[in-house]
């Protein structure tokens, strides 16, 4: 075990666990977890803020991590989808989008995920609409959308009172 | 439906949902070194010298002459070479690659390397092309009688673009040399394919070389051919690393500018036509296929084999010529060369209608082929063809004759509507005798004693859904419960070669060999003990053989039907289109879980439609490709999805299992041209290329204006 000394790093909550980055603070966030925190469930699908494929939650705000640097978040509270498959949202999630078979190829899957989750704690009972805007900065090549778009309506009515 | 339409939950789900599905760039990279690729930045030139900096500790360099075997990629023809060693072909063609612990420093010290080069002239535009790589010609009936008895004669020419294949994973591997073995992992849609090319490039036997796929995020024949080219570059690194893995991932903008794309088409045709009816055609089909050969023979076959569409055309005259130019290799993407001759032949067809004053539908409809009617090669369509009912189908659901008559009228203020149809096939499988003679597929069925059942095959699940798919049809014919039936991503040190997960195959052509693998298997059956069957292809007793030297026979035993009708609303101020609806139906015979077969079908039509219109992509007047990055190359998001409506016509194919035929890439083919028959009738003016930006729709606007 490295001795993680109090005073150096970066300090933020990490799937609602206190750590510390030792990277350096212009490091991008999206590295940090994947090499840093070996939490790769986080993808890089372009590092420059366009696919979605990176996304985790900044205190519950939908962000592209390859856009962040570590440096910007200390004390802020970050959950991928490594924290989050551990709610029961997920859960009605995770059933939405089997039934529908809204994951292909899963590379797009955790940030979408994601994307849901803020999509749906703005929006408990969204419009057509609002799923389609909740969903368009996640780039999807595969399903062309129609299985996503259904899912998160699926669970929208399923995880009544839960959003 | 069947019961083995029935949808269930995918294999793959849980584990891709909550992120633990490992893709190749997941793995640990502590003790892994990584490659960086120096690459042309001249279309063409002569390679004079190359200088390397000083390098520090761990790192080195790897070139051509660092190639064990042989310094080409097999893929069809072998002229790719694994690292450039005379001259360099077209802007990123890679010459070396830097290897070290270090991505940062890489970068730095890449800089750093000299290469002297002497400049060559370059062809970048496929009209100044002087190099057939492959040049076809075929043709049936009297040609000449044909234009000499012609009322009227139309020619036109059509152009298609690039497309990027931009799967969310980007192309990535891994290789490690160890006790005279080499292991590649990663991102591929076939296995065998990586394997044979390792061997050759590293001068090993089959048994020295192991190809592992790792879960992939996307393909769409994106990994069809290049997984074999970096495979070969990053395995000559790790033969000189001498234990210590190498590891290559390539950012977006390499992957974007560098891999290969759909092929640019250029085709002109003339069609005769007497008493209304189209009596020949004459299609002369240009693919720009790029700086080397790789795939252009295979998808130039496909393309110019579709040449005359859906329809009985009694004298056909077919040339297909992939050219030679000093840009990216372009390869595989789905729909394999079919997209462009279909986009030509489709609108060709819309414009004779016009030209004749008859509604473009009817005029199809008059054309068709049927059950029995010959290939343009001289085949059979031996099936049903059930075009007639999906275009019913499809009429209904989308309301069409009500709305083309309302949009054929003259239409006033800032927005024009307008609505088309189109309709295809996909040939089922490998085109022509490829299964037979070349791939020769093997899978096997391995029982355990606890009488679980594990599939041995080759498929790479890329998102299509294979996992779930193969392990449904033998779970079926065992009366197993899904869970006692599994199939891993497969590793060339256990599964046998069932062959490429390429041309809509794998479920119709692999998937029935494992049917009849676990029917032997059932038959066989003993408690407690450990057991193995195996299944070879056969090619089905009715196909008419296929000779490629002539165009003649079979080129499919069986075909996919598509009819999809796009309905437009275009601002006449910005030349800005929505897509206010889509409908379509398609054949792929027996949906094996139908979730999957509509995911499949959403999701390529859908790339269809991007391809007819916001995916742009060039290259410059140097051969440069520059957009490459999801920025300047747009593909579609959710915002962008129209109202979609796909339904599934059943026409089961009696050797597919349970009459299951190819799906994969059918949507996307025909998708374009539905598309800009329904932009031709919203602007009142032809359209003969795509993609079609808002600008090519301001200028049809303004000469509709003028007319
Ligand atoms: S990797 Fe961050 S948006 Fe693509
Ligand atoms: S499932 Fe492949 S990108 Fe969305």
């Amino acid at each position: 075990m490295q001795m993680m000394n109090e005073q150096t790093g970066i300090p933020f909550i990490l799937n609602g666990r206190p750590v510390r980055s030792l990277s350096a603070p212009g490091t991008r966030l999206l590295e940090v977890l994947r090499d840093e925190f070996h939490l790769t469930g986080t993808k890089c699908g372009c590092k420059e803020g366009e696919c979605g494929a990176c996304s985790v939650l900044i205190n519950g705000r939908l962000v592209t991590s390859c856009l962040i640097a570590v440096g910007s978040i200390a004390q802020q509270a970050v959950l991928t989808i490594e924290g989050y498959r551990e709610t029961e949202r997920f859960a009605v999630l995770d059933a939405a989008f089997a039934d529908m078979a809204a994951v292909q190829c899963g590379f797009c899957t955790p940030g979408m995920v994601l994307a849901t989750e803020a999509l749906l704690s703005e929006h408990p009972h969204p419009s057509a609409e609002e799923i389609r805007q909740g969903l368009s900065g996640n780039l999807c090549r595969c399903t062309g959308y129609q299985a996503l778009i259904q899912a998160v309506r699926t669970a929208a009515q399923r995880g009544a009172g839960l959003w | 439906m069947m019961p083995i339409s029935q949808s269930v939950i995918k294999k793959d789900h849980l584990a891709k949902a909550c992120g633990q599905a490992m893709y190749v760039a997941d793995y640990d990279t502590t003790q892994m070194l990584q490659g960086l690729i120096l690459r042309s930045p001249h279309a063409h030139a002569k390679i004079l010298s190359m200088t390397y900096p000083p390098l520090p500790e761990g790192y080195f360099t790897v070139d051509y002459r660092d190639v064990p075997g042989i310094n080409e990629v097999h893929i069809v023809k072998d002229d790719t070479p694994v690292y450039a060693d005379a001259t360099v072909e077209y802007i990123g063609d890679p010459i070396m690659m830097l290897v070290g612990p270090d991505e940062r420093e890489l970068e730095r010290l890449l800089a750093q390397i000299e290469v002297n080069y002497e400049l060559l002239p370059a062809i970048i535009d496929v009209r100044d092309g002087d190099t057939a790589f492959f040049d076809y010609h075929f043709g049936k009936g009297d040609m000449d009688q044909a234009w000499a008895e012609a009322d009227q004669i139309f020619e036109e020419c059509f152009e298609t673009g690039y497309q990027e294949q931009a799967y969310l994973e980007p192309q990535g591997l891994i290789a490690d040399y160890n006790q005279g073995k080499i292991t590649v992992r990663g991102s591929m849609q076939c296995p065998y394919y990586v394997h044979g090319a390792l061997a050759k490039a590293l001068g090993l036997t089959p048994d020295k070389v192991r190809v592992i796929q790792d879960v992939t995020g996307g393909g769409f024949g994106g990994k069809e051919d290049y997984p074999s080219i970096l495979a070969c570059q990053v395995a000559v690194a790790a033969y000189k690393a001498k234990g210590q893995p190498v590891r290559v991932i390539f950012g977006r903008r390499e992957d974007m500018e560098f891999t290969s794309k759909r092929h640019p088409s250029r085709c002109t045709y003339k069609a005769a036509v007497k008493n209304g009816r189209v009596t020949a055609l004459d299609a002369d089909v240009i693919f720009n296929a790029g700086a080397y050969t790789t795939l252009s023979a295979v998808v130039l076959q496909r393309g110019i084999i579709a040449a005359s569409g859906v329809y009985d055309i009694p004298a056909l005259k077919v040339h297909g010529a992939a050219i030679k130019t000093n840009t990216v290799p372009n390869g595989a993407y789905r729909g394999f060369g079919a997209p462009q001759t279909f986009f030509a032949v489709e609108m060709l067809m819309e414009h004779i209608a016009n030209a004749l004053d008859e509604e473009p539908l009817a005029f199809k409809l008059r054309h068709m082929v049927r059950q029995g009617s010959v290939t343009s090669t001289g085949g059979r369509y031996h099936f049903p063809v059930p075009l007639p009912a999906m275009v019913d189908e499809v009429r209904k659901m989308s309301d069409f004759e009500q709305k083309r008559q309302v949009y054929a009228r003259q239409q006033t203020g800032t927005t024009r509507r307008g609505i088309g149809i189109s309709l295809w096939f996909h040939g089922a499988g490998f085109t022509g005798s490829g299964e037979r003679d070349i791939i020769k597929a093997v899978t096997r069925l391995h029982k355990l004693a606890d009488g679980r059942v594990e599939i041995l095959a080759s498929q790479s699940d890329i998102g299509q859904g294979i996992k779930t798919t193969l392990c449904k049809i033998v779970a079926n014919e065992l009366n197993l419960p899904l869970d006692q039936v599994s199939y891993d991503n497969p590793d060339t040190d256990r599964v046998p070669d069932s062959g490429p997960t390429v041309a809509s195959r794998s479920l119709m052509t692999v998937g029935e060999l494992l049917r009849r693998a676990a029917i032997r298997l059932r038959s066989q059956w003993q408690e407690g003990v450990e057991q193995t069957v195996e299944e070879h292809f056969k090619e089905p007793d009715f196909v008419i053989p296929f000779y490629i030297d002539k165009f003649q026979g079979d080129a499919y035993p069986t075909y996919a039907w598509g009819v999809c009708a796009v309905e437009v609303a275009v601002d006449t101020l910005t030349g800005v289109n929505e897509i206010t609806g889509t409908w379509a139906s398609f054949d792929v015979g027996t949906p094996i879980d139908l979730n999957i077969v509509i995911g499949q079908m959403e999701g390529g039509l859908l790339q269809g439609l991007g391809y007819a219109s916001m995916e742009q992509l060039a290259a410059d007047q140097k051969g440069r490709i520059r957009n490459h990055s999801f920025s300047d190359y747009i593909i579609p998001t959710a915002m962008d999805v129209p109202l979609m409506k796909v339904q599934l016509h059943v026409e089961a194919y009696p050797d597919g299992p349970y009459g299951a035929k190819g799906a994969g890439e059918l949507p996307l083919v025909g998708a374009a041209p539905a598309y800009m028959s329904a932009l031709e009738q919203a602007l009142a003016g032809p359209i003969n290329h795509i993609p079609f930006s808002a600008e090519d729709a301001l200028k049809l606007i303004r000469q509709s204006r003028r007319a």
